[in-house]
Order: C-alpha cells, then structure tokens, then sequence
C-alpha cells in the first residue's frame, strides 16, 4: 500500500472538510464506544481479565522464541508447514511460490491486516492470481480499488449510497438503497468465487503453541468458507500472535469480542489445526503458516515492546477523538488510531510516520479501554522524543520548544511573562471572557471561542496559600 | 535463514543468547498444566442453571432454540420447522446420533448423507459441547461430519443435548481433550448464533455468508 503518512496534516484537513466522510464517522462514534460499555458492565471480572491479559502477553514475549518453537513444532507433527518471513517481501515470495506449486489462478481470502501490511493483493495481481476479498467490508472495498480504514471495520468509511454504486457497476444489477439486499447480492456473487478458488488465505487471531493451532475470529462466516473448501490453506500471520494454550487463548476471545465489537462471543470462532485428516470429507489437504516479522523482533527488549501485547481489537480507534474526526484513511499507511501511530513509525520509519504520534492530544481514552492495558500515550511520547532526536521536528516547534526551555530556565522571567500574557489574553477576551479571534491559533478560534484565563497564574496563588498558611501558624 | 535471523534477533531484544534451563521448564510447565486464567463468575453455576443460562444466551445471539424431551421427536420437530420456512431438502452427518433417527412420516423432507455443496438449502448436524456462558455450540471436523455442513447451507440445525452443556469455555477443551486423546481436529468451530455483518454503516444484518438461520435442537437427557 502507498505511504500517504507524510501527508497526514493536508489529508486531515481534507477529511474534516468531506461531509460524507463525517456521516460515515458518525456511525463509528454512535455505535462502538456504547457497545462496548455494555458488554463491560456486563462482566464484573472484565478489568481482571485485562490484568491477566497483560501480565500473560507479557509473559510471552519473554519467552517468545520458544513459543513459536513449539507452535512450529506442533504444526509439522499435525502435517502443516511453517514459513518465516523476515520482510513483507520475503513474505509476498513465500505465498506466492505455494500458490504456483498448487497451479492456482484464483485465491479467496478472509479478512487480513497483516495481509494489508504486506501489500499481497497488489503482488498476486502482479504475478497473475486473482485475490478475491471475501469479508463484506474488504469486498466493497475491492470493487472500489479502496484500502480499509479500520481494522475491524474496514469500510467504515463508506455510505450506502458508495456500496449501492459499486455494486451497480461490478454486479450489473439496479441499485438498492436496502443493505438487506445489497449482502444478499454479494453473498451470492461470492458463493461462486469460494467453491472456485485453489487456494483460500486467511489471518489469524491467535497461534496455539499447545496444539499447532490457528484461530480466526469472525462474524460472517467468510473465513471459514475461505479455509475449508479450497485445497490449500495459507494463514498470513505475525509472530507475536503465539499464545501458550487453549485456556490462554480463552482469556483472550473473552476480552477481543467485548472490546472490538462489544458482543459477548464473535459468531465464529475457528481452530485450524493441520491439514484434512486422512478420513476426514472435506477441508483443505495442504496447511501453510506463513509467519511475518517485519520489523516486530526489533520490538523485543525495546522501549516499544509493550506494544506487541496488541490484540488488535480496535477499542483504542473506536474511543479516539482524533481518529473519531479524521477517519483512518488521513494516517496515510494500514493502521490508523493510536496503536497505528505506534506501529506505523516502526515498520514504514519514523521519518515517514513522524507526525503519527504526534496526532493525539494525550486524553489517554485509548489507555484506558485497551484490554491488554498497552500505555499507547507513552509509547507516542517515546516516538515524539526519537522524532526530535532525529531533527525531525518541524523548525517552528524546535524554534517554540527552545523559547519555551529558555524562559522556563529563567523563573523570574517565566512568571513575569506568564502574568502579562495572563492579562493581556483578559484584555482580548473582554467582558464575556471568551476569545473569538486569536493571532497564530485560527485552528482554534475558527471553530471555537478560547476560554480566557480566570483569576491570577499559579504562581501568585501559590504565594498567596502560603501566606495564608503562614498566618495560620502564627 | 530468516528462521535464525527472527529467533536470533528475538533473543537478542531479549538480553540473552538460547533460553535458560529454567526458561525452558517455565514454558514446559505452563504448556502441560494448562491451568485456567480467571473464570467469570457468571457461568460456575449448578448444571440445571447452566441449561438456563445456555438457552438465555443462545436466543440472544438470535439462534433459534427449540427443546426436545427426546432424541425421536428430532425428525418430526426437523421436519416441521424446515416445512414452515418452506424447504424441502436436508443434507445430514453421518454420526451415531444422526444415523439412529427414525424419520418415517417425513417423506415430504428430501433426505441425503453428503458434503455441503453451494446452493444447500439446510443441513443437520449434532454437536460436541454447548458453553453456557455465551450460548455457544462447539462442533469439530471427523469423517461423520464435514465442516462444510456447518457453513455452506442456508439453514443450519443442530442437535445438543443438556448433558452436553458445559458452563464456560474451558470445561470444554478439557473434555474435547479427553474425547481425542489430546489429538486436535482439522477444525474446531465454536459458533454463536447465525452468521452476521455490520460493515455497510455499522447496521447489523443476519446472513452474511454463513447459515442465516442456525436452529439449536435442545434434548432433554
């Protein structure tokens, strides 16, 4: 996928101008964060489980390498193959070179992040097999020649009205205003592509180191036709998805569905574990775990390595205002939202992703609904410091960062400052105490009046409490 | 070579070269025990409450439940349902369950023993466990029932019987452990009501690419 990162400041003005894109927003704001605090206030033992999710991941990624030994392990005792992919490349290669051992020209596909953040439909395509996106949303998406702009919910973008108009040129049928009718046009338009494919491609939620086995976590049922009636199954997956056991696993899908969706359980949750066995009827006769790293095993021992506890839930998107006001689309790369922010700098560089972290205003929401407890304002924090370290940081907020340092090293100064602008902004906002034009702040005033300071800096106050206190003693 | 290079760079990150002794016995330890993370309270409850609660679940994810007093009346009680949504085909597994009904007086409903195919209208399966905590079914691959069964059909039924009834997710791995002898299944499907999609603007609509409808057979035993 084309890095757009770079850009970020001129397509979030875009996106907060695009009245269409603001309706489609508005559904994401109406409907995750109340969900999801009906399905917490339903589970009393929910911030416990968050605990344990913590303390467990991180328990794994001290002992990852040998985890994903015995994933490894297991797989190959069940018939399957594992393939570890240093790079998005190595890992383009590696499914390609399955899907020609096969002679597949077609391949269907569940929904995949990874599979995004590999860029494979575009390299298939390239090479001569046709992916077909499977999950409602990543269809829709297809047709358009569109990227998703959530993890979850890829299309969240989009209207109606677009997924009426794609459907109409690609399915040669009238427009429908029903989405009723629009996913019954493309269930059936699917159903031919799954009974055709070679090869079906699916993610996965989760590895089981215990058995050798993959999860995926859906709601609609495409996942599993993908990885049960085409010969071979490839799962595309990351390396920090290995969890010890079943009962670990468990822990997790109590937590993914309530914070993603805010459902009790995803309608299906399905284990993968080898290939067909000899007397089973049906599934897949070839198992491929294609394992990518891509830049996560640098993560390991970093200051960023809490990061790889992510279960890809959502939550943090789904609670952000910034997220909330730009859609995922204006971050220019595969993951938007906080955790985006964090992981984006790391695979695509922070000279790239630098403004990524700097796209949130620290309300620490995204902290605290993530259900593996990931300190995603630290984690940004830490990227704005490698983006100054770097020179990175814009010549305007160096300049304004050296000015403040030099006045906050010089108290007298600082407070003098503090009490003029203090009066000066009162001046300004006259007797109704708000600012509704302010040199330097039109992002501001444009849409909102500024408050005007009230009452003396802190610094007199101070001072007066402690002449207060000392009249009290005395 | 990219193998060595991810561990090595993984240990690396980790401040240490191949993992220690004691490190390798942690893993092993934890791999074995396969001890339970904390268990919500909501689902260690007397069995006759687990059915209860199965049954509450279960409608709430929108699976069609209907309870039985036995396995006979699983033909009729089928057959009926399927003729008031007007199909006239059932495609069935060949477990023991299924193969020990007796469906005289449904001539109407067009039988067969198979895979699922496209197009499949219904089909009728039983189930390994059902998870009280959720209302969910789980049901794994083996030669007398295809996962395409579970999938493909529009209309998927499926026997349960209370005794079957588990109250949370981990009781039943323990005992899909024990019923394999620790060997896991091509495919474990652990399935909540009948298929679902929300990603045109967010609004849920039944029916996405799996069984519109999944209709839960519950039999008293």
């Amino acid at each position: 996928m084309q890095i757009n990162s770079p850009q970020f400041k001129q397509r979030a003005h875009e996106a907060l101008d695009d009245a269409n894109l603001q309706r489609a927003l508005g559904n994401l704001k109406a409907g995750f964060p109340h969900k999801r605090a009906q399905a917490v206030a339903r589970m009393p033992e929910f911030d416990a489980l968050r605990d344990q999710g913590r303390d467990l991941k991180n328990h794994i990624l001290e002992h990852l390498d040998l985890y994903l030994e015995q994933f490894e392990g297991k797989v190959i005792e069940n018939g399957g193959h594992v393939h570890w992919c240093r790079t998005s490349d190595d890992a383009c290669r590696t499914i390609l070179d399955i899907c020609r051992q096969v002679d597949a020209r077609t391949v269907t596909k569940g929904k995949s992040m990874v599979s995004e953040e590999i860029d494979l439909n575009d390299y298939l395509q390239k090479h001569g097999i046709r992916p077909v996106e499977t999950d409602l949303g990543e269809y829709i998406l297809q047709l358009r020649g569109d990227h998703p702009s959530h993890i979850i919910a890829p299309a969240i973008h989009l209207n109606l009205e677009d997924v009426s108009e794609a459907f109409h040129q690609h399915h040669q049928r009238p427009k429908s205003d029903d989405p009723a009718v629009l996913m019954r046009e493309a269930r059936e338009m699917l159903r031919k592509q799954f009974v055709a494919a070679d090869v079906g491609i699916t993610g996965a939620n989760f590895l089981v180191a215990e058995t050798g086995s993959t999860i995926i976590v859906t709601n609609e049922g495409n996942g599993d036709l993908t990885q049960t009636l085409p010969k071979t199954h490839i799962v595309v997956t990351s390396i920090e998805k290995v969890v010890p056991t079943l009962e670990d696993m468990s822990l997790f899908l109590r937590l993914l569905a309530r914070s993603a969706t805010g459902q009790e359980f995803t309608v299906y949750n399905t284990l993968s574990t080898g290939p067909r066995r000899p007397d089973d009827q049906d599934g897949p006769e070839n198992f491929h775990v294609v394992l990518v790293d891509n830049g996560r095993s640098d993560m390991v021992g970093s200051q960023f390595q809490d990061m790889l506890r992510c279960i890809r839930c959502s939550a943090c998107m789904n609670h952000c205002p910034v997220y909330g006001a730009i859609g995922g689309h204006s971050y220019g790369w595969v993951y938007p939202g906080p955790m985006g922010s964090v992981l984006t700098p790391q695979m695509i560089g922070i000279e790239q992703a630098a403004l990524l972290p700097n796209a949130s205003t620290f309300c620490g929401k995204c902290e605290e609904v993530c259900p593996v407890r990931i300190p995603l304002p630290k984690l940004m924090r830490h990227w704005r410091e490698k983006e100054f370290e770097k020179h990175l940081t814009p010549r305007t907020v160096r300049y304004g960062l050296g000015g403040w340092s030099f006045f906050a090293r010089r108290p007298a100064l600082y407070r003098l400052l503090s009490r003029v602008s203090n009066q000066a902004l009162r001046m300004l906002a006259g007797r109704k105490g708000r600012i509704n034009r302010l040199p330097m702040a039109g992002g501001w005033t444009d849409w909102r009046d500024m408050p005007a300071p009230t009452g003396k800096t802190f610094m007199q106050q101070w001072k007066d409490k402690q002449r207060t206190n000392g009249e009290d003693n005395a | 070579m990219s193998r060595a290079e991810i561990l090595g760079n993984i240990r690396r990150g980790l401040k240490r070269g191949s993992a220690t002794e004691a490190q390798r016995q942690a893993v092993q330890n934890r791999l074995q025990a396969r001890a339970a993370n904390l268990i919500p309270a909501r689902a260690q409850l007397p069995a006759a409450e687990q059915v209860a609660l199965f049954k509450t679940m279960a409608r709430e994810a929108a699976a069609d439940l209907i309870e039985l007093d036995s396995l006979d009346e699983v033909p009729s009680v089928a057959a009926d349902w399927l003729r008031h949504n007007r199909v006239e085909e059932l495609v069935c597994a060949s477990d023991a369950t299924l193969t020990s009904l007796n469906w005289a007086g449904t001539t109407d409903i067009r039988r067969e023993t198979r895979v699922a195919r496209a197009g499949d209208l219904a089909s009728l399966t039983s189930c390994f466990a059902g998870i009280a905590e959720t209302g969910t079914l789980m049901l794994h691959s083996q030669a007398e029932s295809p996962t395409t069964l579970n999938f493909l059909p529009d209309n998927h039924l499926v026997i349960l019987r209370t005794s079957q009834i588990v109250g949370v997710y981990e009781e039943a791995w323990q005992r899909l452990r024990e019923a394999t002898g620790g060997d896991m299944p091509r495919t474990v499907n652990m399935i909540t009501g009948p298929s679902r999609s929300a990603d045109i603007e967010q609004k849920l609509q039944m029916g996405a690419h799996g069984p519109r409808n999944l209709v839960i057979l519950l039999v008293r035993d």
